[in-house]
């Protein structure tokens, strides 16, 4: 025992003891969030994505905007909720699309298809990893792992109705019995 | 002195007889000029030392502590016994069943060692602040959650001051799943911490999204579907708790109406309670494996008496790792310090300011720093984010900050701030706020 002891202050010799000193009770931030602050500072998001925090000081939650500027999905403006929990980056982060809409990896309920999310996810990934996948949902929709397998059967089968279903959808109109949300700005 | 004048007299002297040849006799790794032995015993019988958790590890953990000549241990585990920890719990009998853990495992132990006080906690590891934990001199886990070795971690690593080397807690983590587990040695500061491991822990295996809401082809396939897509869907209950036989009950039906749909067969009651509380197996000889590796370090640490994992040093262990899985294997290596990690990878520094800056001041401030020159520096407190550059919609949300005072956002001296810069991959900056 006394031996680290002595250990400890042979290591502290040879390290500087610059800023040796601290005062008061201190108040820590978590490792998650910490971790949080860092992948938000290493965001890029280019000119189709945006972030709005609902509030500020807690970063765990926040919303993400995507408007796709190519692909089928081109034109519309959709949101996703992130949720980090604090056992980030142990855990991914809940993410879950708030407009229901047409594409067959994104169910009616907004989960998402994406292989990072769940099966895939590594701490080492960070929030950058799943939001370029997000934006590659939209580029590459996916037929092969459906969550919606009406829209992924249509994409397989015809690629071209599946696209003027997508046109449909993002409008506010009804593809198969079921009503979409408008996502595509007047 | 001779090992025979502290063999005291009683039925004692019998029960502590090698422990006392061990602790009272100059081993190889021993400087013999320096060694008292009964220094080392007296060192240990005042000793405080704290066990978290009192589950499947922590039964075998007091258990082995007591045994090994700890006389003052302390214990807090939040939870009570429930009936299926009966078979590897061997502190709990059936009537104890609904008790607290730690209350039940305390009394046990003190019982059958005498001599030992155990004092119990009944309650989370965060409910107690500094004060507490400075009280004990090492820490022994055995924790079934990564969340709970993050806080005690991050806590004590916070903990230590420089000035003081008694605020360094040496922490033992056990931990088991299944047929593997590990035992490791955190020295805070000195050495890697947990944080710095955290990718050592595998994820959970999860199922894609899609197999599931698509062509399920296993039973827990179809429980997971009534989990996470049909739960949601039809939100029986406004709260999932996994503790509420109703609710699984409601998932098992789900899964079973699912498995019939897709012909799969072997959705039990008991299979959807363990897919949905992710329960793996314990199973009790690798519980106690990882116990004896973690008091073992523990009575290394305490009595100096053989060469201990997580030693500074070039190539000193810190990790044994343990696989029952085919035969037995056990690889024990170093796990480095990382530079960037958030938690030990920068001591909080002092930082003088003056609380009547603002907060643009404070942030111009940075670029002149010596160690940092930060020039586009984020910084957060603890629950509040104070300014940050990335990304631009944060960044608009957080400006107004900028122009008022230290003292109008609240931060006081002793406040930590955590400041990052793109400047500096992955590097956290930690300051602790003193008032000019």
């Amino acid at each position: 025992m006394l031996k680290i002891w002595s250990m400890k202050k042979e290591q502290q010799k040879a390290e500087n003891a610059a800023g040796a000193e601290s005062g008061g009770k201190k108040k820590k931030v978590t490792a998650a969030q910490l971790r949080v602050q860092k992948d938000l500072s290493e965001l890029s998001l280019g000119s189709t994505m945006k972030t709005e925090f609902p509030d500020p000081d807690d970063i765990l939650n926040f919303i993400l905007y995507i408007e796709p500027d190519e692909g089928m999905y081109k034109g519309g403006k959709f949101s996703f909720t992130f949720n980090i929990t604090p056992n980030f980056p142990h855990e991914p982060p809940k993410v879950q699309c708030r407009e229901k809409i047409y594409h067959p990896n994104i169910d009616l309920e907004g989960k998402v298809c994406l292989n990072i999310l769940r099966e895939d996810w590594k701490p080492v990934l960070n929030l950058n990893a799943v939001i370029v996948g997000l934006q590659f949902l939209f580029l590459e929709p996916n037929a092969s792992d459906p969550l919606n397998k009406e829209a992924a059967e249509d994409l397989r089968s015809n690629r071209e109705g599946f696209k003027r279903n997508v046109r449909t959808a993002m409008s506010g109109g009804t593809v198969k019995g079921q009503t979409y949300e408008r996502v595509v700005s007047q | 002195m001779s090992s025979a004048a502290l063999l005291r007299p009683g039925s004692d002297v019998k029960r502590w007889k090698y422990l006392d040849n061990v602790r009272t006799r100059p081993g190889a790794f021993i400087d013999p000029d320096e060694f008292d032995g009964q220094a080392v015993v007296d060192n240990m019988n005042q000793m405080k030392i704290l066990v978290i958790g009192a589950g499947g590890l922590g039964c075998e953990i007091l258990k082995n502590l007591a045994l090994s000549g700890f006389k003052n241990i302390s214990v807090i585990d939040m939870d009570t016994i429930d009936i299926s920890n009966l078979n590897r719990q061997f502190l709990f009998r059936h009537a104890d069943v609904g008790k607290f853990k730690a209350e039940v495992a305390a009394k046990f132990v003190e019982k059958r060692v005498k001599g030992v006080k155990i004092t119990p906690y009944n309650c989370k590891i965060q409910d107690f602040d500094e004060d507490f934990y400075q009280q004990f001199q090492i820490v022994v886990c055995g924790l079934d959650s990564i969340e709970a070795r993050r806080w005690i971690n991050a806590t004590l690593v916070g903990m230590v001051d420089d000035e003081n080397p008694d605020s360094m807690k040496p922490l033992i983590d056990g931990g088991t799943e299944g047929f593997k587990g590990q035992a490791r040695v955190i020295l805070p500061t000195m050495g890697s911490c947990i944080e710095c491991q955290l990718d050592m822990h595998a994820p959970r295996a999860a199922v894609p999204l899609c197999t599931l809401a698509s062509i399920p082809r296993q039973p827990e396939h179809c429980i997971e579907w009534a989990h996470v897509i049909a739960w949601d869907k039809e939100k029986p209950f406004p709260q999932l708790d996994k503790d509420d036989p109703e609710h699984i009950t409601w998932l098992y039906q789900k899964a079973l109406e699912r498995a019939r749909e897709f012909n799969i067969s072997g959705v039990t009651y008991s299979l959807t309670q363990g897919v949905v509380k992710n329960i793996i197996p314990a199973i009790a000889a690798t519980n106690s494996v990882i116990a004896a590796a973690c008091c073992n370090e523990a009575l290394k640490i305490a009595s100096s008496c053989a060469p201990f994992l997580g030693s500074p040093g070039e190539a000193e262990p810190n990790y044994m790792m343990y696989s029952g899985n085919d035969s037995i294997y056990t690889y024990t290596f170093k796990h480095e310090k990382k530079d960037d990690c958030p938690v030990c990878g920068s001591k909080a520094k002092t930082l003088k300011v003056n609380p009547r800056w603002t907060l643009q001041e404070l942030i111009e401030s940075f670029a002149t720093l010596p160690e940092a020159q930060l020039k586009k520096p984020s910084v957060r407190a603890e629950g509040k984010t104070l300014y940050m550059q990335f990304p631009p919609g944060l960044e608009e949300q957080t400006r107004p900050n900028l122009g008022k005072t230290l003292e109008e956002l609240g931060l006081t001296a002793g406040t930590e701030i955590a400041v990052t810069d793109p400047a500096f991959m992955g590097v956290t900056f930690n300051f602790n706020l003193s008032f000019a």
